[in-house]
């Protein structure tokens, strides 16, 4: 029976039976995927939309559990953070003012009170935490304004960067880890794995320097730093000296990987079984290979968000990691507290969507 | 057809001369750069404390007097005349008729009195208090007990009188930016908003602050002074790393830029560079202060013995690559008080263990130097010292410290010895009045430095009733702490802007290299951005 596809809902069809017309849907399975009767590139994409729904809808359960996992988590690390952040030396008090001055103990009273931190450290907390759980992440000591405000003007920058650095790194890095692999032991693999192993050993401080000295001061080409407004060309040089040591980690991950899988059975029998190399590569090698690429993929990115802070800093790019920066050494703690919050709910947002991302990637994997 | 031809040749000739030509014109954009530590955080002048802030208020506001770079002194500025009573309390100030705030309005002496009254107010927290304190009255507001400034008095519009506590020279504490006079209806119930959009009387009037990026101003059609300012545009690029900054300077991304110890000796071997570059002993002392309660430290000698046994002058060549001027005491070269005849502790050995003997310490002793990681006076000059300090059998041990932890050990007197950089400008007086012995070591006597002497002449020189005998009361009391040396005097930090050679008008400011007014800044035709 040829059946009509519903590209949303699988085959539907309709029955008659007593009751009247009944309309069915016949859910299919990934592998049950028409490949060539069904003639369109547009179905092909709402079918793998609709698989997709359905693994979210299986994980959904999942995702529920590991997103209330959260909350114990930013708990532990917000108890952590305040604790250490208190216990350092130094107050805001006296940072408000340039250190070089006689400071005046008169404002520096009074400022503690305005902010506080007069009082003692679990009393604060709880203060702290009452916000938290209203989403108010204070305000800011020196700034005197919300810190949901502050660090909601820095995000979009820092997920820019570090989403253009993450674009690269997998645009360069998964090929040439998957090349060097494929022709081990030639030119090509030596010359880029030299080429990694400098990419992940470069100081990303040092890199950038010499990109701004090529690319503004002697070539002239980019706007050696600042954001531009968002203009794109803005955006190159930090992304590249973000993305570059994730991109040499990258290839090499993808390489090691991709050597591994080579000398699976099952490659053996799939070119045994005379499938053409090519597809060998793509339709084993490379699925197979995803799962250990996503792993290093997905927990390199949480660092990248990370290193922001170095790159933002020397292209003075307003993002979360320059204002992180900045917050500790004028001992702003409500900033600081903000943006190191924020920092690790990407972290875990990122780490949660790779951990569903497996299944997509390898349907034996479930949850 | 030739005829025609050629005279359209001629024509564009002429034209790309009159172009081409260097003269410096009104319009275009200057390009600065906002260097110190990351993003602004107000541009309510009043609120602020901090230098990052300042450079840009600067441009925005004005205040009753200003800071005048060529003469290193305060002179007039939204006043014309100031006529000063023969005791020196009272001051009679006759402001500008055509002071415009960017909102329209003119400006009058209820605006002064009023911006006063809430640098004054308990609820502002202003860092500037200290600055109108002298002011009849404001000790009251300050301490919550009154609610305006009795010092303060209308006559009309343009006329108010000032009564002061003792008579100061008022100008240098009302030449700060943290003194602007701003319009009370673009404050009254929108402060959080005046911070981010400020409205002043001053040159230029704020477009957009662009956070952690950029903070835009452009001309202000109204200001007071006729055809100025001469740029049409000012935009100052936050970048606090100092490698970046020169790169986007050599890039042409930025007309003129703060100069580090790194960039210096570069600067000055770069052709194109080095004719371009502007400096002044800034009024920042750098010092060792020594902590009277580590024993050895309480004798004069010893102290006086460390400020011979180091060659400053060296260290300054070798590490700082003379991007300093050497201490001849704790009043900078700058200082309408310093003294030329003072020469300052030579590197004279034999002195110094002679008075390390006389002292009784002979064979030496061991001590802490608690030093940040700044490369002009941290823990790099502190390690220089271990061979000189050998010398007269002392050892030194650097330690380490952030820069809030350093000030919260200075504050509460937790250190043998420690390493800083501290103001000592512009008014002489206001600086030394830091090491009276009244002055705790919370509010900035770190080395908890007593002296009855000292105080005295200090004294004198408040109630001097010439600038001249106060200056030289002021004088008196610099030998006396000179002499009884609580510090190391180390160096004056030299302060250096390089600038394209399109830029004219940059200032070699005293105060701060970085509070540069732009309102007689031209910028010739060759500027990329005009």
């Amino acid at each position: 029976m040829v059946l009509p596809l519903n590209a949303f809902h699988g085959y539907r069809y309709t029955t008659i039976s007593r009751k009247g017309l009944r309309r069915h849907t016949l859910p299919i399975a990934r592998h049950q995927w028409p490949r060539r009767n069904t003639g369109g590139a547009i179905d092909t994409l709402f079918g793998t939309i609709y698989y997709l729904s359905q693994v979210v809808q299986r994980m959904r359960a999942y995702a529920f559990r590991r997103i209330l996992q959260f909350i114990p988590t930013i708990l532990i690390i917000s108890m952590i953070m305040f604790v250490l952040l208190n216990l350092l030396p130094g107050n805001a008090a006296l940072m408000a003012g340039d250190q070089r001055k006689a400071p005046d103990p008169r404002i520096v009273e009074q400022l503690k009170k305005e902010w506080g931190i007069d009082k003692p450290v679990h009393t604060r907390y709880f203060i702290y935490l009452k916000g938290l759980v209203r989403g108010d992440l204070g305000t800011s000591f020196l700034r005197r304004e919300p810190v949901n405000k502050l660090v909601g003007e820095r995000i979009w920058p820092t997920l820019r960067l570090s989403i253009a650095a993450l674009l690269i790194s997998v645009g360069i890095g998964i090929p040439l880890g998957f090349i060097s692999a494929l022709k081990r032991g030639t030119l090509v693999d030596t010359a880029s794995m030299i080429g990694a192993v400098s990419g992940v050993s470069l100081p990303q401080f040092w890199l950038g320097l010499l990109l701004m000295y090529l690319f503004s001061v002697v070539l002239g080409w980019l706007p050696s730093s600042g954001y531009g407004h968002g203009k794109f060309a803005n955006l190159i040089m930090p992304a590249i000296t973000l993305g570059i040591g994730y991109t040499a980690l990258l290839a090499r991950a993808t390489r090691a990987a991709v050597l591994e899988v080579l000398h699976k059975d099952y490659i053996r029998t799939a070119r045994a079984k005379g499938l053409s190399e090519l597809l060998v590569n793509w339709r084993h090698v490379m699925r197979n290979t995803m799962v250990l690429v996503l792993t290093t993929a997905g927990l390199q990115f949480g660092a990248l968000i990370g290193q922001t802070v170095i790159v933002e800093k020397l292209f003075s790019w307003p993002g979360l990691g320059s204002l992180l920066v900045d917050s500790i050494f004028q001992r702003d703690i409500p900033v600081t507290q903000g943006c190191i919050l924020v920092m690790i709910l990407v972290f875990l947002i990122v780490n949660l969507v790779v951990d569903l991302l497996y299944s997509v990637v390898d349907p034996r994997i479930e949850y | 057809m030739k005829k025609i031809g050629l005279l359209l040749l001629a024509a564009a000739t002429a034209l790309l001369v009159t172009a081409g030509g260097a003269a410096a014109s009104s319009g275009g954009t200057f390009v600065f750069c906002a260097p110190y530590g990351g993003d602004l955080f107000s541009l309510d002048m009043h609120k602020t404390s901090r230098t990052q802030d300042y450079i840009v208020g600067l441009n925005i506001n004005r205040s009753l007097y200003k800071w005048d770079a060529d003469q290193s002194k305060p002179v007039l500025d939204l006043a014309t005349e100031a006529k000063v009573s023969a005791d020196g309390k009272t001051y009679t100030f006759s402001l500008r008729k055509n002071v415009k705030f960017h909102n329209g309005r003119t400006l009058i002496a209820d605006d002064v009195i009023w911006s006063y009254n809430r640098i004054a107010q308990p609820e502002t927290t202003s860092s500037a208090a200290s600055y109108i304190a002298n002011i009849d009255g404001a000790e009251a507001v300050i301490a919550g007990k009154a609610k305006t400034i009795t010092g303060l008095e209308k006559i009309d519009d343009h006329t108010f009188k000032m009564t002061l506590k003792h008579p100061v020279a008022i100008g240098y504490s009302l030449c700060k930016v943290e003194t602007a006079i701003v319009p009370r209806e673009a404050l009254e119930g929108k402060e959080a908003a005046f911070a981010t959009n400020p409205v002043g009387c001053g040159p230029f009037k704020f477009v957009k602050w662009v956070r952690g990026s950029e903070v835009i101003l452009e001309k202000f059609d109204g200001y007071f002074e006729p055809g100025k300012p001469y740029i049409d545009k000012l935009v100052y690029k936050i970048m606090p790393e100092g490698a970046a900054r020169d790169i986007a300077f050599r890039a042409g991304e930025l007309d003129a830029n703060i100069v580090g110890a790194s960039q210096y000796p570069i600067y000055q071997r770069d052709p194109e560079i080095k004719d371009n570059m502007i400096e002044v002993a800034e009024m920042y002392t750098r010092i060792i202060g020594f902590n009277p309660e580590f024993k050895p430290f309480a004798d004069k000698r010893v102290r006086q013995a460390i400020n011979h046994a180091i060659n400053a002058e060296l260290i300054i060549k070798k590490l700082l690559k003379n991007k300093a001027v050497p201490a001849t005491g704790y009043l900078p070269t700058s200082s309408p008080a310093y003294e030329k005849a003072m020469k300052g502790y030579d590197y004279n050995l034999a002195r110094a263990k002679e008075l390390m003997k006389e002292a009784g310490y002979e064979d030496g002793f061991t001590f802490e130097c608690i030093a940040t990681a700044n490369k002009s006076w941290g823990v790099g000059i502190v390690e220089a010292l271990i061979p000189f300090m050998k010398r007269i059998n002392i050892t030194v041990k650097p330690q380490q410290l952030e820069g809030a932890a350093l000030g919260e050990r200075c504050r509460t007197g937790k250190f043998d010895a420690f390493i800083w950089s501290i103001e000592s400008g512009p008014d002489p007086l206001e600086t030394l009045n830091r090491f009276r012995s009244t002055t705790p070591r919370s509010a900035g006597n770190y080395t908890a430095y007593a002296n009855a002497d000292y105080d005295k002449a200090l004294d004198q020189a408040a109630a001097a009733s010439s600038e001249t005998e106060r200056i030289e009361w002021v004088k008196k009391a610099n030998r006396i702490l000179f002499e009884d040396a609580p510090f190391w005097f180390f160096n004056y930090n030299k302060a250096i802007i390089a600038y394209h050679p399109w830029v004219h008008g940059i200032k070699p400011v005293a105060i701060e290299m970085m509070l540069q007014d732009f309102t007689n800044l031209k910028l010739d035709d060759s500027s990329p951005r005009k």
